[in-house]
């Protein structure tokens, strides 16, 4: 271990008010050499890499490039360093060219050159194996490629050490594989790599080493040839867990939600919504697939009543009676006095499905303010139920009376999620329930899915994890651009099968397998 | 050695943001900040007239304390303003940037004038005055409600369409100062009713203002019960802060904004009546005053709190009157009056900042983290 890192941390500490955001953080990575830096959410991944980018200045320790102490105040100093990251949220401008957007910000002398850049745009892709199209407009991509432009932007500013925020995040397991080998090959060539994650199997299929924070400090540094799944876990998590869902057999199903052939245009005209059918049953958990943004979201609140279609139909069938009801067209207040029992815990959390700056007994209120003919409000029977969540659900909170904004992005989901179960629906939809949720808080979650499948609700869930949809669904939909491209059975179909459906978007419907 | 060399680049400070400061440390924050406010105008004051600043606190305390005429004078433009900033507070707690106070102020006042003086002699007493609260109410609310069906059904931007029409109001009031003036040709009303009296607010206890300051305190208490009690009030808090959240809830959204603009419109037409019929008994262009831009910082400053309200609405008043008794007093330019006001609310809104953020020294990081 004689040769210098190519980056060294030392004793790096942040906080943001009182929260310690990282805590004498020491880490390093040698050049050729892929570092995964593995926690959970919330552990101060992003803020430490945030602070090697410029982006954030450390309230202590030091950091060295290839030997010697840097100090880096701004972004701009990161690329005089030759650091290079690329964020989560892509920072392109949409309506410029790979190209336009690859040389934005750059001081050249004078002259603007695009062919120039353009060639040598094509030259690195040409080196790392990359598929790009330098005059293609951002708005016209899809978001494997806007990533592909932000990773070019970065080399192309001299990057030697790159650092990647959880880059599979928004891609299909064919993509996945694409930009690892690309990743590869930028190691092979010195490339210093650092790649920030919580999924354990990219860990072990790309890194040469792996770094774990935990609560904002550094645990351990491991070789990856050397560890295991379980011993990540554990050093994440603090503790032995065991990361196995209960799937239960559905017992006997029956229809519960109908939903036939709807459509939906955005104002722009394009089909958010192309032609959608499909049947949730009762005591099933059906799984919803899909690359981000192909309509997983106009579909479910479509079915709540908060987004309108063009055509088409949503037919409840009551549990109880057997009696048919249309959805379409209803207001969310209408389909609550229809009797519906209709839960939905909405992908933004704390944009829609709660009030941020309101205490939890307040969020509670929100489902139940209405009742009661006194035109003020009633706050008792609230204040239990959110007493009850909190006992139950284990949220980690001062009191109730803690606008929820500021608890942990578990804790909120706890909170959302323990106020819709709480009105014992009879359907559930859950739109990215564990997004941002530490390990704990997500099986936490899992199972409280799982009981109200045992309970006889159908439930509905939209997830990105496909090894979890697998884990936990009784039958995968697929969704791409709108459109229902297949539905799986979840206790047969692969992870392959399931990622080819998610691209499948030219061919009409798709192969329905169960 | 390290420290030598990367000090010369470090950030001297950087601004964080606090958690909840305890009670007391931001009371503290805000009464050293009025402090530190009186320092400086004592500064100015002394360098630009060399009078003993003492002396001028002191003529200021008097110009709204003075006598008992002052008290009651104070107590009344407080009461006023803080009618109307009660009119907004509805409509920013559910982020509705209402800036159209003065304008439905103004069409209150109309409504009220229009009353007294093409009615005025003619129905009795009791019913006028019914009839003057239902029209000033129907005007404010005419003025509040239209802006808010647009913002509700074409989303227009309610700031610049509350700010037209206020020039709408004032015209409507200009020219029809000209249609009603009194005596011919000056184009001014003049004292309506001087000598029937009909449409005045009658005097309780001998005290001409005691029937605004009772109404507008009524209506204080109301406002926060309505806010923090009422079903109401739940809705706007949460249209305010999401109008999905409220959506997903099956709030009706339009309706929400519609009625609220409607109430904040309909307390504005109570202060135009207050104005006219309990005040002034009279109406110009200048009946409203600027007030209605006024209690939007009252509003604020008390942090949409009501009875907070009648605290930030005083102190606006206090100064006001202060400052224009020191004009008098020294016979100084009128502009020392707005200087000193400028630099006392520079320093109240200025401290806000502290508390809500908080600054660190590179140096000093270590004492300043144990600290917070």
């Amino acid at each position: 271990m004689s040769e210098t890192p190519a980056l060294e941390l030392k004793h790096i500490s942040k906080s943001f008010g009182s929260v310690i955001a990282n805590h004498d953080v020491s880490m390093s990575v040698r050049k050729g050499e892929i570092l995964s830096v593995l926690g959970e959410n919330g552990s101060g991944k992003t803020t430490l890499m945030n602070m090697i980018a410029g982006i954030y200045y450390p309230d202590e320790g030091q950091i060295f490039i290839n030997g010697s102490e840097v100090v880096i105040r701004s972004p701009k100093d990161a690329y005089e360093h030759k650091i290079g990251m690329i964020h989560q949220h892509f920072k392109l401008v949409d309506v410029f060219t790979a190209t336009e957007n690859i040389v934005l910000g750059l001081r050249g002398n004078g002259r603007l050159d695009l062919k120039k850049a353009a060639e040598s745009i094509q030259e690195i892709s040409g080196k790392y194996g990359f598929e790009i199209d330098p005059n293609k407009k951002i708005y016209q991509m899809s978001v494997s490629e806007k990533q592909t432009v932000e990773i070019i932007k970065v080399l192309y500013r001299g990057a030697d050490i790159l650092i990647l925020d959880e880059p599979t995040a928004v891609l299909t397991p064919q993509e996945t594989q694409k930009l690892f080998s690309v990743l590869r090959r930028m190691r092979d060539d010195g490339k210093a790599i650092i790649i920030i994650t919580h999924k354990l199997h990219e860990v072990l299929s790309l890194s040469d080493r792996v770094s774990v924070l935990r609560k904002g400090e550094h645990i351990a540094t491991v070789l990856t040839s050397e560890t295991s799944e379980s011993q990540l876990t554990e050093m994440m998590v603090g503790k032995k867990i065991s990361l196995n869902i209960e799937r239960s057999e559905p017992a006997d199903p029956v229809d519960r939600l109908i939903v036939k052939n709807i459509n939906c245009l955005s104002r722009g005209g394009v089909k958010l919504l192309d032609d959608v059918s499909f049947t949730a049953r009762s005591g099933e958990i059906l799984g919803i697939a899909g690359i981000a943004g192909s309509g997983q979201r106009e579909l479910l609140e479509a079915i709540a009543g908060l987004q309108h279609i063009d055509n088409g139909e949503i037919t409840y069938i009551d549990p109880k009676t057997g009696k048919k009801e249309n959805l379409r067209d209803k207001s969310p207040l209408q389909i609550r006095e229809m009797g519906v029992r209709l839960s939905f815990v909405p992908e933004d959390r704390l944009g829609m499905g709660l009030v941020g700056n309101m205490d939890i007994v307040d969020n509670m209120l929100l489902r139940s303010y209405r009742r009661g003919k006194s035109i003020f409000l009633e706050k008792k029977q609230p204040r239990t139920l959110a007493e009850e969540i909190i006992k139950q659900l284990e949220v980690v909170t001062p009191g109730v009376s803690t606008p929820v904004r500021r608890l942990s992005g578990g804790n909120v989901q706890k909170v959302l999620v323990g106020r819709e179960i709480a009105s014992s629906p009879s359907v559930l939809m859950a739109a990215y329930p564990v997004r941002g949720l530490d390990i704990n808080s997500s099986y936490l979650i899992y199972k409280l899915l799982n009981e109200q499948k045992e309970n006889g609700v159908a439930v509905i869930f939209v997830g990105e994890d496909l090894d979890v949809l697998l884990e936990l669904c009784d039958r995968i939909m697929v969704i791409g651009s709108g459109k229902i491209t297949g539905i799986v059975d979840a206790r047969s179909a692969t992870k392959e099968e399931i990622g080819l459906l998610m691209t499948k978007t030219e061919s009409e419907g798709g192969t329905m397998y169960a | 050695m390290r420290n030598h060399a990367a000090n010369k680049r470090e950030p001297l400070f950087h601004i964080v943001k606090r958690d909840a400061l305890p009670l007391w440390k931001s009371i503290l924050v805000r009464v050293i900040a009025i402090l530190l406010a009186l320092l400086v105008c004592a500064v100015v004051v002394v360098f630009i007239t060399d009078l003993n600043p003492l002396e001028v606190y002191k003529s200021m305390f008097d110009g709204a304390f003075g006598s008992s005429r002052k008290i009651w004078t104070t107590m009344q433009n407080t009461a006023i303003l803080l009618c109307i900033s009660l009119a907004v507070t509805p409509a920013f707690k559910m982020r509705f940037w209402n800036i159209g106070a003065e304008g439905q102020v103004m069409v209150g006042c109309l409504g009220t004038a229009a009353c007294m003086i093409l009615i005025g002699d003619k129905v009795p007493a009791p019913l006028l005055m019914v009839i003057m609260v239902v029209v000033s109410i129907a005007c404010g609310t005419l003025w509040g409600v239209l802006p808010a069906i647009f913002k509700a059904y074409w989303n227009t931007n309610e700031s610049l369409f509350t700010l037209m029409m206020n020039y709408v109001a004032i015209q409507l009031v200009s020219f029809f100062c000209t249609v009603w003036e009194n005596p011919k040709g000056s184009a001014t009303i003049g004292m309506i009713n001087m000598n029937s009296q009909a449409g005045w607010f009658p005097s309780l206890f001998g005290q001409k203002y005691l029937l605004n300051i009772l109404i507008v305190l009524v209506l204080t208490i109301g406002m926060y019960i309505y806010l923090k009690y009422n079903k109401h009030g739940y809705e706007i808090a949460v249209v305010g802060e999401s109008q999905n959240t409220a959506r997903y809830v099956g709030m009706n959204v339009k309706k929400i904004i519609i009625r609220t603009m409607a109430l904040s419109g309909a307390i504005c037409g109570v202060a135009g009546l207050l104005l006219v019929a309990g005040t002034d008994h009279t109406l110009t262009t200048s009946s409203a005053g600027g007030m209605g831009f006024t209690a939007i910082m009252v509003s604020w400053l008390a942090k949409f709190n009501p009875l907070l309200m009648i605290l930030t609405s005083f102190l606006i008043v206090f100064l006001e009157r202060g400052a224009g008794e020191i004009a008098t007093d020294f016979r100084l330019n009128e502009s020392i009056a707005d200087i000193l006001t400028g630099i006392i609310l520079f320093f109240i809104i200025g401290c806000e900042f502290f508390v809500n953020y908080q600054i660190i020294f590179t140096k000093k990081r270590k004492e300043a983290d144990s600290d917070a």
